[in-house]
Formats: C-alpha cells, structure tokens, sequence
C-alpha cells in the first residue's frame, strides 16, 4: 500500500531542493557566457580593464557556482533516494542522460573551472580564454541534457514499456534527444539563464554608478549586459511562445490548466488576462477576457480551439477503463511471463497502462481491478493539476519577462547614449530589479512541473506510484534537514555575495590591505621550469 | 543475445572503473579534508594544504556525480533499491558531502579565526563521513542487505537504519577513510614543502599500515561470512528481473570465484603490491610513486570485492532469491550500447584533459604564493 502523505512530503522535498537549486543554475548558464565575452575583450584589444571586469564578476561567479554544485549533488541523489520506483521504471531512459551529462558535459565545466579560477598566470591568454570558453559550453551543455532528460518526463518519446522488465525501455536514442519539449526547453531556459546573468551584472553595475564607485568597469558593463540581455529577453518570449505551442499539443491538461480553461469552447476562444479558478467548482469565480485571444495565441489563428478541463476529463476517464486491463494483464504477466493470453490482453490495452496504475489510488485496495466507477471519476478528476496555482506562476512568469524586456530596451538606448549614469532613477530600479529574473526562472519551473501532474512522466507513470515506500518519520527527518541545512546555506551565500559587491573590483582578495591596489603588480612570478625535476620525487 | 551478455559485464567493469576513479579522486580530496587541521597547524599551513587540491576539487568531484549518473543509467534496480534503502546514511553522505563545494570557495574569503575554523571542522567533517559511509556502504552490500521487491518491482527495505552500522561495515569503513587519508597525504608531501610535507608524510605511513592491516582482517572476516551462491536462473544473456532465480547462501562463497580461477588472487595481492612499496616510497619520500602506488591499492581493494562478489551485485539477506545480480539489474541492452559508445569516446576525453589539469597546475604550492595570490582558496 502507497502512503498519500510520504508522496506529499517527497514531492514537497524534491520541489524545495529542485526549485532551490534552480536559483544558482541560470546564473551560472548565463554569467559563464559573460565573462568568456569579457575575456574575449580582452584578449582581442588587450586593454587590462577586461581582465579586471573578468576577474571581479568570476569571483562572484564562483561564489553562485559553489551553491549550485553543492545543491546539484542533492538532485543526482534523490531519483534514487526518493523516486525509487521512478528510477527503476524509467532508468533505463531517463538515466542515460544524466549520465552522458556527466561525461560530456559536467566533467568538463568542473575541470576547467579550477583552471579558470587558478590558471590565470600559468596558461597563456589564449588558453585562459579556451578554458573560460569551455566552461561556459560545459555548463550549457549540462543543461541540454537534463533537459533532454526532463523532455522525456514532460513528453516521453523514444521508449517503450516492457512488460516483462516491468520498465520503460529506450528504443529510439534520436527521438529521446530530438524531442521538441525537449529542444525548445534547453533554449528557453538556457536563454532565460542568459536574462538572469544580464540582469545580475546591470544591477551591480547600475549599484557601482549610482555610488560613483568603479565607474569605468560598471559603464562597460553594464553596456555588455544591456546588449547582452535584451537580446536574450526577445529570445525567451520567442521561445516561450514556441514552447507553448509544442506544449500545448503534447500536454493539453497543462495547456488547460495555464489558461483556466474549463470547458471547451468553440473558435475563436478568449483568453484570460486574469481569472480566480476554483478547483472544486471546476470553473473560475470571475474572469476578465480578451476576444478570440486564446486561439491566437496557442493556434497562432482564428479558427483553432483548445480543448477544455471537461473534455480532458472525458478522454481520460475513456483511457482509465481501458487501461485497467493492462494492468491486471500486467499482474498476471509478473506471475508467469508465458502466459499468453494474459500477453495478448496486455499489448490490447498497453497505451492506456498509465491510466491504469492512475486509478489504483482511489481503488479500493488499491487494486486497479477493484476500480468501481466513482474511482474512475475521481482519477479523471485528478488528471487536471491545480489550476490557481499554474495559471498564476505563468502569468508572473510572462508578465515579469515582457517588463525585463521594457527593461533591456530602455537601458540599451540609455547606455548607447552614453546617459545610463546619470539616470538614477533607471539605476535604482536595475538595482532593486536584480531578483526579478530569478523569480521568474522560479516560476517557470513551476509551471512545468505542477503542470505535468499527476504524471512524473506524462501518461506514463503517476507521481503517486513513483515515491520509495519510506516512513512518514524518515521523510520528516529528511525535510527538515534540507531545510535547517539550505537555509544556513543561502544566508551564507547571500552574505558573502553581498560582501563582495560592496568590496567592489578592486579589492585584492581576502586578504587585502590597500585599496584601489592594481592587482597585476602584485601577482606571483609563473613556475619556474625546475619543479618538474622534482615530481618525482615529490 | 551474446552481445547483451558482454555489455552486462563490460558496464559491470566499467562500474568498477568508476567506484575506483571516485575512490583516488574525491578519495584524495576528502583525504586532505579529514586531515587537514593535524596537517595544518596555522591559517597559513591550512590554506597551503586547501590549495593543492583546490584547483581539481571541483573536477574530482565529478567522478561521484558520474559515478551516480552511470549507476542510474546502467543499473537502476541497484541505483533505485540501494540508495531508498540506505536512505538515512544516503542523506549524511550528502549533507556532509555538500558543505565542502561551500568550504573551498567560501572558507577563506572572510578574515575571521572562528569562521575558518569552523570551515575547517566542515572540512574534517565532510572529508571523513562520506568515506566511512562509501566503505560501510560497501561492506553492508558485501553482507547482503535486508530488502526485497513486490509484483511491479518495487523495492522494499526492511532493515533499521542501525544494522547499516555494524561491525564488518564500520572496518570497511575504516579502510575507506584510512585509504582516503593515503591518497590525500602523499598528494600534499608530492605538493607541500617543509612541515607540512613532513606531517603528510607521518600521516601516510599512519594511514597507509592501517589500511594494510584494515584489509587483511577484512579479508579474513569476508572468508568467513556468509556469501551468496546463484542455484538456479534464467540465461545470462537474457533480458530479467530478480525475481526468477534462486539464491543460497553459505560460509565462503564469497572465496569461490578465487578457488575456480586462481588467477584471481592477483586481485587482491595487487592491494598488498600497492600498500607494501607504497610505504617504502612514502618512508623515502617519493610522493608521486607512492600517491600511484595508493592508486594501485585502490584498485585492488574494489577489484576484490567486486571478485569475490561476481555475479552478485547487491544480494538480499532477507529473500536471497532478490539478489540483484550483474545478469538481472543492469539496462536494455540498447541502452547499454549507446551509454557505451559515449564512454568510449568521452572517457579519454577526459583522463587527457584531466592530466592537462594537473599539469598546468603543477609545482610545489608555497605559503608565500596563497598569500600573494588573489585567486587562491
């Protein structure tokens, strides 16, 4: 028997330390890219005061890096830890993304990360910039893969279930890595890593000028993350509105949800600029429209239509009876693989397996062949997530991104004007604007996630049944110390961050003295030749 | 079907590969961490020691990432039934394991005695746990672990979080740790200068006798356990699950493999042909050799449990017939394939520019240069 409150409690784990990694990871995606454009700068024109721009943002670069490594371990874990049925049903997928992430991508960030940081003198500068090159593609092709692997959740392609390995199998690689949910959310969200970095670096820079402080690196800058950021805010809507598209194709209960559409409608269909969606009413308390909005914006034309929360309920309930079957074929199957007939029911019903097992929640014993009619009902209901909250993330999310690109347009003009300093105002608000992209970031996943319930991999496998059978007790344990231990942890990050701002560009590490010191003078001389005679020994 | 067969044991070799790379690598790095307030007396000597593995920690790192990631990938019944199960150690190998990301970057950007020395308790802390549980986590396997799988292959631990800490587990646990420390302190002699070279030097023989002796009683008390024995299962080159086949256990069969193929022995004699020079070099000062010599040992070490356990990967102490095997855990073999050809060519890969790493940085690290070096930890 499945414990409702030990999947509650994993899911709310794996939210926390998904959502909280999330914080470090588009800044690390786009500020990498960053400081390899700075760096480029420099090697190119030779002008010092690129080096110095580099140095200073990668030493807040790392101290982001460091959380979002630690925090990274913690997702490469809790599949197994907390997902242990997820794992072993979906691994041979799922798991090979994540393990090509590691040798193609992780490796590589990771090593040349230590060589970025402490090669400075020991590489020539072109090398330095290869380095710096290779962790910024290091870090983005991490994401590629993880999202290929969250691709395969959102819309699984590319892999069949076998019953008598009681898993899904990886038939086709290209199709798991071409999966258009896949491909679009790489962009999209390495993009929006992109917004995140820009933000970060106009904000800080924006703090420097309004305090005259370290004028000439805030001034460039601030002009490379303006350039830089709006024109990777133009490409997030862009591929957001893509996303959406494909999306809404692949996952209509999501679409439905996003929208708070309730019931079908005929074309052109209105959108919801607001709405107050009630879940147990199954329609929103009040709402305010745009005409025919809704088909533009998801059919790209007047005549399409999106299909509603009641018909989606509908199909699913279809797709429950039928899947129920499968699963008591499945059953037999496990007992004895030859048996035949119960094969012949199985590969019948096999599509609809996952609404089979859905069902097994609200089944007496949860047993899917005990399902009497009012269980089917329910878990028809339960195939629509909660709408209040997805409706809501995604219009913070979209409406925090059309003002940052407000934002970018108007500190590209001021900046190659060559006035942004003397608007302090613009400053002041690029300075408090800081959090704005990560907040958006923040609900973006979110949409993505609730969105996809009550599937961890849609239509496939439900949330209920993936958890490990832990104890209530474990769980709690488990929560709280992620919570104690990450909140210790962000307020560290967050001093340190802090600190570093406010010491500005050109104080000289930890230890530094003097003020205003220029650095280079004081750097150690390159190793000598005569330490390889000594490796061996020692 | 015969290719799906050499695919199971190349990627169980390859699981081995990785447990050894994680072993010398992150081994080495928790290594300098577990000792590094003996080995470092002031803020300086500390920061000296911090800083011959800082530029590769990172890097190092990875090898546990990819050593989860290839599990998951290659063998998910083992990956989902071992790391639910030992959920409450799972949790303080990562807890413990993810303060130390934080201590390199952050110990020494502020002044304050307290706060570094607080990080270099972290330190300690995140070096020594991590690699008690990696060893303890290994000899509970070695024992066999109480679990067991429903209808749908759902995994179930039945044991207490306490037996994960018995006996047989804390020694290979100790062995883990005091290896760690070998690796750890012939990288600072092959690095550090003066004192500190001299302290790693005592701590390696220290570590280095003890895990010799730690191995030799391990191996004894394995010829003596229970091990496990497959009676009955389908073709190996077949595609699964652990819930055809019967298992029985009995006292030594964990030696069997070794008393089938004698060549075997050179397995384990490799620990010994590791540790043994490696304290002589380590005596006369010869870091690199003996850091390499460390590394010879490690692979010894998890050759042999890895040996003695063939096919057996995870077995079941409360339902043997469980038992997860190399034949009925491990991925598709569609999967296996493609995980193989991106190892294939991403593994090289990476040994070269890993080297490329540790020789850009090469060189003894000096007092004078953390303190004149912006960049340093």
């Amino acid at each position: 028997m499945i414990d409702n409150t030990v999947v509650e409690l994993s899911r709310w784990q794996f939210a926390a330390t998904a959502l909280y990694h999330f914080l470090f990871v588009p800044l690390t995606l786009g500020l990498s890219f960053l400081l390899a454009a700075m760096e480029t700068v420099y090697v190119t024109t030779g002008r010092d005061i690129y080096r110095r721009m580099a140095q200073f943002w990668g030493k807040l670069f790392l101290i982001n890096f460091a959380l979002g490594v630690a925090t990274g371990l913690t997702m490469e874990f809790q599949f197994g830890t907390n997902w242990s049925f997820y794992s072993s049903f979906v691994g041979d997928t799922f798991g090979a993304p994540l393990a090509i992430e590691g040798l193609m991508a992780f490796f590589m960030e990771s090593t040349f990360v230590g060589l970025m940081v402490f090669g400075w003198e020991r590489m020539s500068k072109a090398q330095h910039l290869i380095v710096t090159y290779l962790v910024a593609l290091g870090s983005n092709l991490s994401a590629v893969w993880i999202l290929v692997a969250n691709g395969f959740m959102q819309d699984p392609q590319g892999a069949r279930f076998n019953p008598l390995t009681m898993r899904m199998e990886l038939t086709n690689f290209s199709d798991l890595i071409f999966n258009a949910d896949a491909q679009s959310k790489f962009v999209h969200t390495s993009i929006a890593g992109y917004v995140t970095a820009a933000m970060f670096v106009g904000g800080i820079s924006a703090f420097y000028m309004l305090k005259n402080r370290h004028m000439e690196i805030a001034r460039r800058s601030f002009r490379m993350a303006a350039l830089f950021g709006v024109l990777a805010t133009a490409g997030v809507i862009t591929l957001g509105d893509a996303l959406g598209f494909i999306g809404g194709q692949a996952q209509p209960t999501k679409l439905a949800a996003m929208e708070a559409l309730w019931k079908t409608e005929p074309a052109p269909v209105a959108f919801n600029v607001v709405a107050a969606p009630s879940q147990s009413e199954r329609a929103n308390l009040w709402q305010i429209q745009v005409p025919a909005g809704l088909s533009l914006l998801v059919t790209h034309s007047l005549d399409g239509t999106v299909p509603g929360a009641d018909d989606l309920e509908k199909q699913a309930a279809e797709r429950i009876r039928n899947g129920i079957p499968a699963v008591v074929a499945l059953k037999r199957l496990a007992q004895d693989p030859s048996d035949a007939q119960a094969m012949a029911q199985f590969t019948a019903h096999e599509k609809d397996l996952g609404y089979g097992f859905l069902v097994q929640r609200y089944a007496p014993d949860q047993d899917a062949s005990k399902s009497t009619p009012d269980a089917i009902l329910q878990a028809a209901r339960g195939t629509i997530p909660q709408v209040a909250p997805i409706f809501w993330s995604f219009r913070i999310m979209v409406g925090l991104g059309l003002l940052m690109l407000g934002y970018f347009i108007l500190a590209v003009i001021y900046t190659l004007r060559n006035q942004v300093e003397h608007q302090r105002g613009f400053l002041r608000l690029a300075l408090w604007s800081i959090p704005v992209p990560f907040i958006a970031c923040e609900m973006g996943w979110l949409v993505a996630e609730i969105g996809r319930q009550p599937w961890t991999v849609y239509q496939v496998l439900p949330t209920w049944m993936s958890a490990s059978t832990h104890s209530v007790a474990y769980m709690v344990f488990s929560l709280t110390g992620f919570v104690v231990l990450y909140s210790i942890f962000i307020a560290i990050e967050m001093y340190l961050m802090v600190r570093a701002v406010r010491a500005g560009p050109d104080a000289d590490g930890p230890d530094a003295a003097g003020p205003q010191g220029e650095v280079a003078a004081v750097r150690a001389a390159p190793a000598p030749a005569g330490r390889l005679a000594s490796r061996w020994e020692g | 079907m015969e290719t799906y067969l050499l695919l199971k044991v190349a990627w169980w070799v390859l699981l081995g590969v990785l447990l050894m790379g994680l072993a010398v690598m992150v081994g080495m790095d928790m290594g300098v961490g577990t000792m590094l307030r003996y080995v470092g007396r002031t803020d300086t000597e500390r920061r000296v020691a911090l800083n011959i593995v800082g530029p590769h920690w990172d890097g190092n790192q990875v090898w546990f990432i990819l050593g989860g990631g290839a599990i998951f990938a290659a063998w998910p019944l083992i990956y989902a039934t071992a790391f639910s199960g030992f959920y409450v150690v799972m949790l303080l190998l990562l807890w413990t394991m993810i303060v130390r990301p934080l201590g390199f970057e952050y110990r020494s950007k502020l002044a304050s005695a307290q706060w570094r020395g607080a990080w270099d308790w972290a330190f300690f802390v995140s070096g020594f746990v991590p690699m008690l549980v990696f060893g303890a986590a290994v000899g509970n396997i070695l024992q066999g672990v109480p679990f067991h799988f429903d209808w749908n292959l759902t995994s179930r631990y039945t044991g207490s979080f306490v037996a994960l800490l018995n006996p047989f587990a804390i020694l290979c646990g100790l062995l883990s740790v005091a290896m760690s420390i070998y690796m750890g302190a012939t990288m600072v002699m092959n690095r550090g200068e003066g004192v500190i070279r001299e302290r790693a030097r005592r701590l390696a023989l220290w570590s280095g006798i003890g895990a010799l002796l730690l191995f030799t009683v391990g191996g004894f008390w394995v010829s003596r356990m229970q091990g496990y024995h497959l009676v009955r299962g389908p073709d190996p080159a077949t595609a699964q699950t652990p819930l055809r086949q019967i298992v029985e256990r009995s006292t030594g069969d964990w030696l069997v493999n070794f008393r089938g193929h004698a060549i075997l022995w050179l397995v384990p004699a490799s620990a010994y042909a590791g540790l043994l020079p490696g304290l002589v070099a380590a005596r006369r000062g010869a870091s690199h050799l003996a850091w390499w010599l460390g590394a010879l040992a490690w692979i010894g070490i998890i050759g042999t449990v890895g040996t003695a356990m063939f096919p057996f990967m995870m077995p079941s102490s409360s339902e043997p017939s469980h038992s997860l095997t190399v034949w009925n855990s491990s991925s598709s073999e569609y999967t296996l394939a493609w995980m193989t050809g991106f190892t294939a060519v991403f593994m090289p890969l990476i040994l070269w520019y890993t080297s490329w790493a540790f020789w850009v940085m090469r060189g003894k690290v000096s007092a004078q240069r953390i303190e004149s070096d912006e960049h340093a930890y």
